[in-house]
């Protein structure tokens, strides 16, 4: 493939300015997104001068008054910051243990489903739950557990003799919450997976065989370094979202009884500005998650770049 | 690798022929377990009250019974969810596909001055950003609040898609382009006659992410949205499924409009089916290009 040969009339001839009127059609087809880039995702970054004045909608950004890092010190002070710490981390490291391998596990198991219809009935099956929104888990999810009449809770019931209320009690939230993810998007991050395993040459299975290696071994020596880079990228983007819960499950799923356990950053910001209409403070909420989750992104790829991996940028 | 196995069947021990049925049990349960809750919900919307009360869990109800249906057809908030929601996908998904492919083919071509700014641009909107506040601060200050607007335009371009598209189009054969320029041909000609033929794949694929996002999407209705008349499907459907009881998760009585009796069992079931049977439809015919969209972007990184 030619892919670095650069078609013929645009060699490194003229000046600068020529070279960039030549490309003038270029340039117009990426007007557009950029006006969008600087509009939605630059302006709100030079928006967070706000956290550090006392923000009035009625003064603007230019008159509101300079506070410096006061509502940082409010935030950090406060008992709110470690109750929002300890939920946000809890949440992030259980999906990290155990949200995280389980797509992993699951790509090994099909990939040694030989039956080739069962296999492709499995995957149909498990990739449906990406599909639907998490209004329709959450109501699934009251559907199920709820403790007048839900199905698994008459089950669990059964088997402990106790009433168990998942979706209120505060100590089975972040279960719940991990529980939920692993149930939606288990089956569809398998794709990536599988996709990397169709890649490995069958003569290795076949050559590591002939070496007397059993199914463990060969998951172990063949399969798994074949997925190792997927994985180290994957891990990589989790643990720069480390702060990141998501918005749509955890508002759905919180309540006024397990909000001891429910309440986490995103939520936070969106309780104290949008609701509450505590704008400066709640941007400093917001941009210590987005600095927070900067400084993870960049050591995590950091990190993988000196395992020897590619990383991710 | 099928062949592989086949070869080496015979010598396989009692225990890994144990282990071997016991990843199928495996995951046959998983697959099972994502679509049970499907089908109680399916029968249970076409069952009678009664009968959901009485017995635990079914997948074909005893009573047959449309109720619930009838209850949601008048009551009209959950069609009108679905026809807003609608409006938004199918406008949405076309905002998204015109900004995100005019964005990328400049980007996939090398020999653009000024790409590795362009880049740098896009990258560090991946590692920071402004945070929920000061964008919600702008929507409003745009007087997009209420407006689907502020559904379809604030995610107009997700890099992630983005960069999926770009590495596309860096595959397509430069002479195809070489050919075309020879021609006279201008750039933005051979966007339109070349590239964007040549992509189909790969854009059926990001539409659909796109599309199912909107579809799905509730936080951003949720901030952006009040008017009653504007509501999309997952807010309407929150109100029916989750509000009952008269209390809001956060304990604030709810309003249950000129309704007045909160909504029963078959009807959240009944509400859950009609706003699921839209994807649950389309899903069969398109899953091959979810599964191909996630490779093209799994290949390149």
């Amino acid at each position: 493939m030619a892919k670095n040969a650069q078609p013929a009339t645009i060699g490194k001839k003229g000046s600068l300015w020529k070279q960039i009127y030549q490309q003038r059609g270029l340039y117009l087809l990426l007007l557009p997104g950029l006006i969008y880039l600087i509009v939605f995702k630059y302006f709100p970054m030079f928006g967070v001068i706000i956290a550090f004045q006392n923000f009035s909608p009625f003064l603007g950004f230019f008159k509101s008054p300079w506070v410096g890092f006061e509502q940082f010190r409010l935030f950090f002070a406060g008992n709110d910051f470690w109750v929002l710490m300890r939920n946000t981390l809890g949440i992030s490291l259980l999906n990290l243990l155990f949200y995280f391998p389980a797509p992993i596990i699951l790509a090994l198991f099909l990939n040694e489903i030989k039956c080739s219809w069962y296999k492709r009935f499995a995957q149909t099956l498990v990739y449906i739950p990406h599909f639907i929104s998490f209004v329709i888990v959450a109501s699934l999810s009251y559907t199920l557990f709820n403790v007048n009449d839900g199905i698994i809770h008459e089950i669990l019931q059964a088997i402990t003799g106790k009433s168990i209320d998942i979706l209120s009690k505060p100590k089975y939230f972040w279960g719940l919450i991990v529980g939920q993810s692993i149930w939606k998007e288990c089956g569809y991050g398998t794709i990536v997976f599988l996709a990397a395993l169709s890649g490995v040459d069958v003569q290795l299975y076949e050559a590591a065989k002939v070496d007397g290696a059993g199914r463990w071994r060969l998951m172990w020596h063949v399969t798994l370094p074949a997925i190792k880079s997927t994985i180290v990228i994957m891990l990589i983007m989790r643990v720069g979202s480390i702060l990141n819960t998501g918005y749509d499950q955890i508002f759905l799923m919180r309540n006024s009884i397990n909000v001891s356990r429910a309440e986490v950053i995103d939520t936070y910001v969106y309780m104290r500005g949008v609701s509450g209409g505590q704008y400066s403070y709640s941007t400093a909420v917001g941009l210590f998650k987005s600095i927070v989750g900067m400084i993870m992104v960049i050591s995590a790829d950091r990190l993988a770049k000196k395992m020897g991996e590619s990383g991710l940028y | 690798m099928a062949a592989a196995n086949s070869k080496n069947k015979i010598k396989r021990s009692v225990g890994d022929q144990i282990v071997q049925v016991l990843i199928y049990v495996f995951v046959g349960l998983f697959a099972v377990s994502t679509v049970l809750p499907f089908l109680y919900v399916v029968a249970g919307s076409f069952a009678t009250e009664r009968e959901l009360t009485q017995r635990a869990f079914f997948v074909i109800p005893h009573e047959f019974s449309l109720n619930a249906y009838r209850y949601i057809i008048n009551d009209g908030a959950i069609f009108r969810g679905l026809k807003n929601s609608l409006f938004v996908t199918i406008v949405g998904t076309l905002v998204n596909m015109a900004f995100t492919t005019t964005f990328a083919y400049p980007l996939s071509r090398k020999y653009l001055k000024g790409r590795n700014f362009f880049m740098n641009m896009v990258i560090v909107t991946m590692l920071f950003s402004g945070g929920m506040i000061p964008g919600y601060l702008l929507i409003s200050n745009l007087g997009m609040l209420d407006s689907y607007s502020a559904l379809i335009i604030p995610g107009a371009i997700s890099v992630f898609n983005m960069v999926i598209v770009k590495n596309f189009f860096q595959e397509i054969p430069a002479e195809l382009e070489e050919a075309a320029k020879i021609d006279g041909c201008s750039d933005i000609g051979i966007f339109f006659k070349i590239i964007l033929p040549l992509s189909k794949p790969v854009l059926a694929s990001i539409s659909l992410f796109y599309a199912v996002g909107h579809w799905n999407d509730y936080f951003s209705a949720m901030l952006y949205i009040r008017d009653p008349n504007k509501e999309v499907v997952q807010i309407a459907l929150r109100r029916i499924v989750l509000l009952a009881g008269g209390a809001n998760p956060d304990g604030s009585p709810i309003d249950f409009g000129d309704l007045g009796a909160p909504p029963e069992k078959a009807v959240k079931m009944a509400a859950t089916v009609v706003s699921t049977v839209p994807i649950l439809v389309v899903y069969p015919f398109v899953q091959k290009y979810f599964t191909q969209g996630v490779m093209v972007g799994a290949v390149k990184g």
